[in-house]
């Protein structure tokens, strides 16, 4: 059996298959080494049909779908910047705004029945975490994302654009948040707790009389 | 009955007893649980009625898939808040008498998944329990204890006066209202006439 | 286009008795002219609370007649939130939840998690282990494969004798699981570096009895069930899934296997030791539930080789990787996604660490709830009593399809 193509060399070969599509190589420092090909939205459901059906991958199988919930993270940074003040260059301290995050990511992960090769993990993003939440549906292309959509329309709040049936899956009909998300806030129903802690104290400490409360 | 005549009696070949010892002798032999899993500790409960503990010796392995003809709820698992009002649901539609035991952690307090958004804390918020087994999952002798307790409570029932059982009782409520579901959670979140949070008193 | 009605006569002296003029109470089916009868499409809700649903799972079923024309499973009564409390655990805390999951197959699901995050840290568990966890899967696997067996015989009318046999075997591997982790059900055996034990004195003579056993019950079993005329009768034909909607629908495990795709986790990943003992995959070639039943038959006899090779070959040794940190674990920030060949399929766990102490993003994948995606085509076509014969076959669990 032949070894799997690197993933660099994936990209390049996908970036002349797929006109206009734009593909990232997203790293992994963790000893496991498993990177992943950030793909854009518009071209996802090519590139899919592209691996599907490359002789040399033949991606048959899409083994796992999974949403990941990134909300906006600011990280403040101090960097000494030299600069001229008052005709003297000097080193100022300066502080930084990084943003990062806001957005859902929907990951794939592709193996080869046929070959018996992979995986190939391939990510997708939103624009935003409120009004841009669409991706492109994979189900056309593997029908076992059918129900793994389902469920991340349901817990994180993507809408699969062509799902053939998009509804809530875990959640009953008429329930309004999507509790995978980080913000999420439970409904607060530990009215009593006989041996509670930490977080649980906590919650349940809200309902005690006040003679009670500490 | 004197105690003396009734021991002379017996002597004699001649058994007496009281309707109600009969009545209830009957009823604490032949408790038909209904056939309901929720989780894991179904499961269990399957254990229980198997070869090796054996439900058949207390007179209650027949598990019934109709609620109409099951004397027992076994809340066997987790209650989650999807599956709450089927599970008052099913209570309701239980004739009288009828009883329930809330099996392992879960269906005590929500147990290990306590802390989860769609776990029912504990299925006691919406219907009266009568044992409680604790355990993750109870081992098979546990519910098995479980059944002798709940076939002593029936054995002590009196069933004259002002503590008779509920199904004797036209006024006491055989039914409980099902939750709905609500945009958050289930409304309303317990059902206050059968369960309150405990009173709390600081002790000094 | 409009049709008529044609009403068939009523033979005279046949007691009536119903309103006449108004068809609607006749008794007698109405046909179309072209004598096709015409019947109202009725539609089911099979379950929460079914007693052949293997828990609270939902089918809703639209009938013409006996046959389904259309079925839409619902899920989610069990859903208890694994992952969003694992997000809020650490690593270690989440272990016995693995049990929970799939809770006829605590070991396998606490080897998957414990691999993906040695992939994830970098670890590596020592010899011993390993074998201990082949030794492990390959029981929890027999377990599982005679309880389904009971399972799906018993939703075809055969109250009682399977199952009940099916129990009896698995009573003997639960008292294994006892002697080794303290509890029957949820073992929270394995940890991340090897497991939490090592075996108790005499445990490899005990296992090796019931390895010993297990053969004759085998027999036993198959004289029973597999040239059984009512069983044949009820599975062969039925639910049938060609290879190519199985590959293509992410169907693992046991049924895409009886749908002639040759895919093994343990062969082609061989994950764990799994290159080092001797073993073949059995593969059907109709993929209808009797195929299905078939696999699993003989998947225990393909288990009970590797348990052979195993108890023979067990080394001495540690247990633990002694550079594991159990306790205030942080893995380097960084993503990874593991399988293993579970008894039901395809068990992953897909982590994303952000070098915090717990698990920024958890995902299970869970076997049952991919191979439910097909249960509509299968069902399509046949009687509503094939339905729970089919679901059956699939061998789902609803710890693991809702989590």
């Amino acid at each position: 059996m032949m070894p799997m193509q690197t993933l660099e060399e994936i990209k390049k070969r996908l970036e002349s298959a797929v006109p206009g599509v734009c593909v990232e190589i997203v790293s992994n420092d963790s000893p496991c080494q498993q990177r992943s090909l950030l793909v854009d939205r518009d071209h996802g459901p090519q590139v899919a049909a592209w691996l599907r059906r490359d002789d040399a991958l033949r991606l048959d199988y899409l083994s796992n779908v999974t949403g990941v919930d990134w909300p906006e993270v600011v990280t403040k940074q101090k960097i000494k910047v030299k600069r001229k003040v008052d005709g003297v260059e000097k080193e100022v301290e300066e502080v930084v705004q990084t943003r990062s995050g806001g957005y859902l990511e929907a990951v794939y992960h592709l193996y080869s029945m046929e070959l018996k090769q992979g995986a190939v993990v391939i990510r997708m993003r939103t624009g935003d975490r409120d009004q841009q939440n669409k991706l492109p549906s994979l189900t056309p292309i593997w029908r076992s994302a059918e129900l793994q959509e389902r469920e991340i329309y349901d817990l994180f709040g993507i809408v699969f654009e062509g799902h053939p049936d998009l509804r809530r899956i875990l959640m009953w009909d008429g329930f309004e948040a999507h509790p995978m998300r980080r913000d999420y806030v439970e409904p607060d129903d530990y009215e009593y707790e006989p041996t509670p802690h930490d977080s649980v104290l906590a919650k349940a400490k809200a309902h005690y009389p006040p003679e009670v409360a500490p | 009955m004197d105690e003396g005549l009734r021991s002379e009696l017996s002597k004699q070949g001649i058994f007496t007893s009281t309707l109600e010892d009969l009545y209830n002798w009957g009823r604490q032999n032949s408790v038909w649980p209904l056939q309901f899993g929720l989780a894991c500790c179904a499961i269990e409960m399957i254990a229980t009625s198997m070869a090796r503990f054996d439900l058949a010796r207390f007179g209650a392995e027949v598990f019934r898939p109709s609620p109409r003809q099951a004397d027992l709820m076994i809340v066997a698992g987790t209650v989650t808040k999807k599956m709450a009002p089927q599970v008052v649901r099913l209570y309701n539609q239980m004739p009288e008498p009828k009883y329930v035991i809330a099996m392992g952690a879960c269906a005590i307090s929500g147990g290990p998944f306590k802390q989860g958004y769609n776990v029912l804390k504990g299925i006691d918020r919406f219907i009266p329990v009568d044992v409680h087994i604790p355990g993750c999952p109870p081992r098979p002798e546990a519910l098995l204890h479980a059944f002798m307790t709940l076939q002593q409570r029936i054995d002590g029932q009196r069933l004259t006066g002002k503590s008779r059982p509920r199904h004797l009782n036209a006024e006491a409520p055989s039914e409980f209202p099902v939750p709905q579901f609500g945009a958050k959670d289930l409304e309303p979140p317990f059902n206050p006439e059968v369960w309150q949070p405990p009173r709390l008193v600081r002790s000094e | 286009m409009k049709t008529t009605v044609v009403e068939p006569p009523v033979p005279s002296g046949a007691p009536v008795g119903l309103p006449a003029g108004d068809g609607r109470f006749s008794l007698l089916p109405k046909t179309s002219f072209d004598g096709r009868v015409e019947t109202e499409l009725l539609e089911v809700a099979m379950g929460p609370h079914h007693p052949s649903t293997h828990g609270v799972f939902r089918m809703d079923v639209v009938l013409d007649g006996e046959t389904i024309v259309k079925l839409k499973p619902v899920f989610g009564y069990l859903h208890r939130n694994h992952e969003k409390i694992a997000e809020n655990v650490s690593y270690l805390a989440s272990i016995p939840y693995t049990d929970r999951l799939d809770y006829l197959c605590s070991m396998t699901n606490n080897w998957a998690y414990a691999l993906s995050v040695e992939k994830l840290a970098g670890l590596e568990p020592p010899e011993r282990a390993e074998y201990i966890r082949v030794i492990m899967a390959e029981l929890t696997r027999l377990a599982n494969h005679v309880c389904l067996i009971g399972f799906l015989a018993q939703d075809m009318g055969a109250l009682g004798t399977p199952l009940m046999y099916g129990f009896r075997e698995r009573e003997k591997i639960l008292d294994l699981f006892e002697a080794l982790s303290g509890s029957r059900m949820m073992c929270n055996y394995m940890r991340f570096g090897g497991c939490r034990l090592d075996l108790p004195p005499g445990w490899v003579r005990e296992a090796r009895v019931v390895v010993d056993n297990f053969p004759k019950f085998l027999e036993e079993f198959d004289n029973l069930l597999s040239g059984n005329e009512i069983l044949m009768a009820r599975t062969q034909g039925v639910g049938v899934l060609t290879a190519e909607l199985a590959v293509n629908a992410g169907i693992t495990g046991p049924m895409l296997r009886a749908s002639g795709v040759n895919y093994d986790i343990r062969k082609v990943d061989r994950y764990g030791i799994y290159d080092r003992f001797e073993f073949r995959v059995p593969l059907g070639d109709h993929g209808d539930v009797y195929d299905r039943y078939m696999i699993r038959l003989l998947e225990m006899w393909e288990s009970l080789k590797i348990l052979r090779q195993a108890l023979d070959d067990i080394p001495e040794g540690p247990v633990m990787d002694p550079n594991a940190k159990i306790r205030n674990f942080k893995p380097k920030p960084g993503e990874c996604y593991e399988r293993i060949e579970g008894p039901k399929g395809e068990l992953g766990f897909y982590l994303v660490s952000d070098g915090g102490a717990n698990p920024y993003r958890y995902r299970v994948r869970p076997p049952s709830l991919v191979n439910l995606t097909v249960l509509e085509d299968m069902c399509l076509g046949h009687n509503v009593a094939d339905a729970v014969a089919i679901l059956g076959s699939v061998d789902i669990v609803l710890g693991e399809v809702d989590r």
